[in-house]
């Protein structure tokens, strides 16, 4: 097992994410912030926050994405469904999806079929907290990373957080 | 987590888990139906066979819309159009459909337990839309998810069941299901309407007087006379059912609480339910019908897993 970040790295990366995705959308008017369920929630609740923190006035659209029913290995398995909110339109703005672990590609997959449910985007950026590069098995990439780490198929990288599991770190696990 | 059953025959072979999952899975079926697009791709490598052998309105439809909102390939087949009436068997019919590459079946027949015989023969998956006087399930799951939508909960819920029990596969699905999930349940109707040790059997109360039952209940589902069900005189007329158990206006005005009125389609006007307490603000007749295809998909979309 490797410690990747403590509870204060991990804190100083949401915020610097914050700051990045604040450096290319100054107000937010035309974007908005879409955290993938179920394990991105963490992550994007806490980046929303960070953003907010800088946008006192500003209004923040931010939802929340459940891509289970568009999954590619939904024949393999019983994958039980999350909640989605979406409660704006998504029509000709910029979206920014968010999630934990950028692993295959394939939520992200999954996730842009489903965002095309709720209309057409003028673009679709991706925002994750650790990307583990070398492992895509889809032509994605994300535009704000948080760490990029090196790591082979057989280790799993756990990002562990307060809410849920009683503390707050990233590890892998061999 | 997972289902502990391959079909969904009947809510009594369901636990309290199954139950939850279905409710659970609708729920997010229902913001599916909200969106701009209401069709996911979970289904499209899935083909499925309405069979019904009975007429229907509502119980088709949903079923068909909802088949068509997971993207699967449906098949629709109706007894009266078919072999059928040259005199071929229902194993028959329903294994020359199977050889077409049908992977699942859903069900409505007139004879109990028609679809739990088919589930002994035949590999597919078997969703029950209702058979004979035994079960509705798909009902009984909308019935609770419109209920745990008005009252925010199962558990401790009363829940009146008003007419023809006797005949009624909807009545028993839905005791079933309120039992299971820790609601109270009163059945109220004549004395020839309710099967005798219904108490002893089943666990709910029974009580003859309406005004008394609606009084106690939170919310009452009110049930069609099953008129083609019945071969022998019951009770006297439709007229003197509509005055000793009608819902009407002024009785639900003299209570001391506003109580939900359901009921499952459709609605004979001026027998069990008057057309003002049908077309009501008590009502939440039509949030049921929307709550069948969230309800429906939920069932489609658990049971089309090879795992189970």
């Amino acid at each position: 097992m490797k410690l990747i970040l403590t509870e204060p790295q991990l804190a100083i990366t949401i915020k610097r994410l914050a700051h990045q995705v604040l450096e290319n959308n100054i107000n937010l008017d035309n974007t908005v912030l879409i955290g993938l369920q179920p394990r991105g929630i963490f992550f994007s609740d806490q980046l929303v926050t960070e953003i907010k923190k800088e946008l006192p006035s500003g209004n923040v659209h931010y939802g929340k994405l459940d891509i289970t029913f568009y999954r590619d290995d939904i024949r393999k398995g019983l994958h039980v469904a999350n909640h989605t909110n979406i409660p704006f339109s998504i029509e000709g703005k910029k979206v920014i999806l968010i999630d934990d672990v950028l692993y295959t590609g394939r939520t992200i997959r999954a996730a842009l079929d489903a965002l095309l449910d709720f209309g057409r985007p003028e673009k679709v950026e991706l925002c994750v907290l650790i990307d583990r590069r070398y492992s895509r098995q889809f032509p994605i990439q994300p535009d704000y990373t948080g760490k990029t780490i090196d790591s082979i198929i057989s280790q799993k990288v756990r990002v562990y957080w307060k809410e849920k599991d009683g503390k707050e770190e990233v590890t892998i696990l061999d | 987590m997972s289902l502990s059953t391959k079909h969904l025959l009947g809510i009594r072979d369901l636990n309290k888990e199954d139950i939850s999952l279905f409710l659970q899975t609708a729920e997010q079926f229902k913001e599916v139906l909200q969106r701009p697009v209401k069709k996911v791709p979970s289904l499209r490598d899935v083909t499925i066979v309405n069979l019904f052998f009975e007429n229907s309105t509502r119980t088709r439809i949903s079923f068909e819309l909802a088949e068509k909102r997971l993207s699967a390939d449906t098949i629709n087949f109706t007894a009266s159009a078919s072999s059928v009436s040259k005199g071929e068997t229902l194993l028959d019919t329903v294994n020359n459909i199977l050889s077409m590459k049908v992977d699942m079946v859903v069900m409505r027949h007139s004879a109990s337990g028609a679809p739990h015989f088919l589930s002994k023969h035949i590999p597919a998956a078997i969703v029950n839309a209702g058979d004979g006087i035994n079960e509705h399930p798909t009902q009984a799951l909308l019935d609770a998810l419109s209920i745990k939508e008005k009252t925010g909960k199962l558990e401790g819920t009363k829940i009146a069941i008003i007419g023809d029990i006797m005949h009624s596969r909807v009545a028993q699905s839905n005791i079933y299901l309120l039992k299971k999930m820790g609601a109270e349940v009163t059945v109220c109707g004549p004395p020839t309407l309710i099967p005798k040790y219904i108490s002893e059997a089943l666990g709910v109360q029974v009580n003859y007087n309406l005004k008394e039952t609606l009084e106690w209940c939170d919310v009452a589902n009110v049930l069609r006379i099953q008129l083609e069900r019945q071969n022998q005189v019951l009770f006297s007329s439709l007229r003197e059912y509509n005055l000793t158990y009608g819902i009407s206006r002024k009785l639900l005005d003299g209570l001391h609480k506003e109580i939900v009125i359901m009921h499952p389609g459709p609605i004979n006007r001026g027998v069990e339910l008057d057309s003002d307490v049908a077309d009501s603000k008590q009502s939440i007749i039509l949030q049921q019908v929307e709550n069948g295809v969230a309800v429906r998909m939920a069932v489609l979309y658990l049971l089309s897993n090879p795992n189970n």
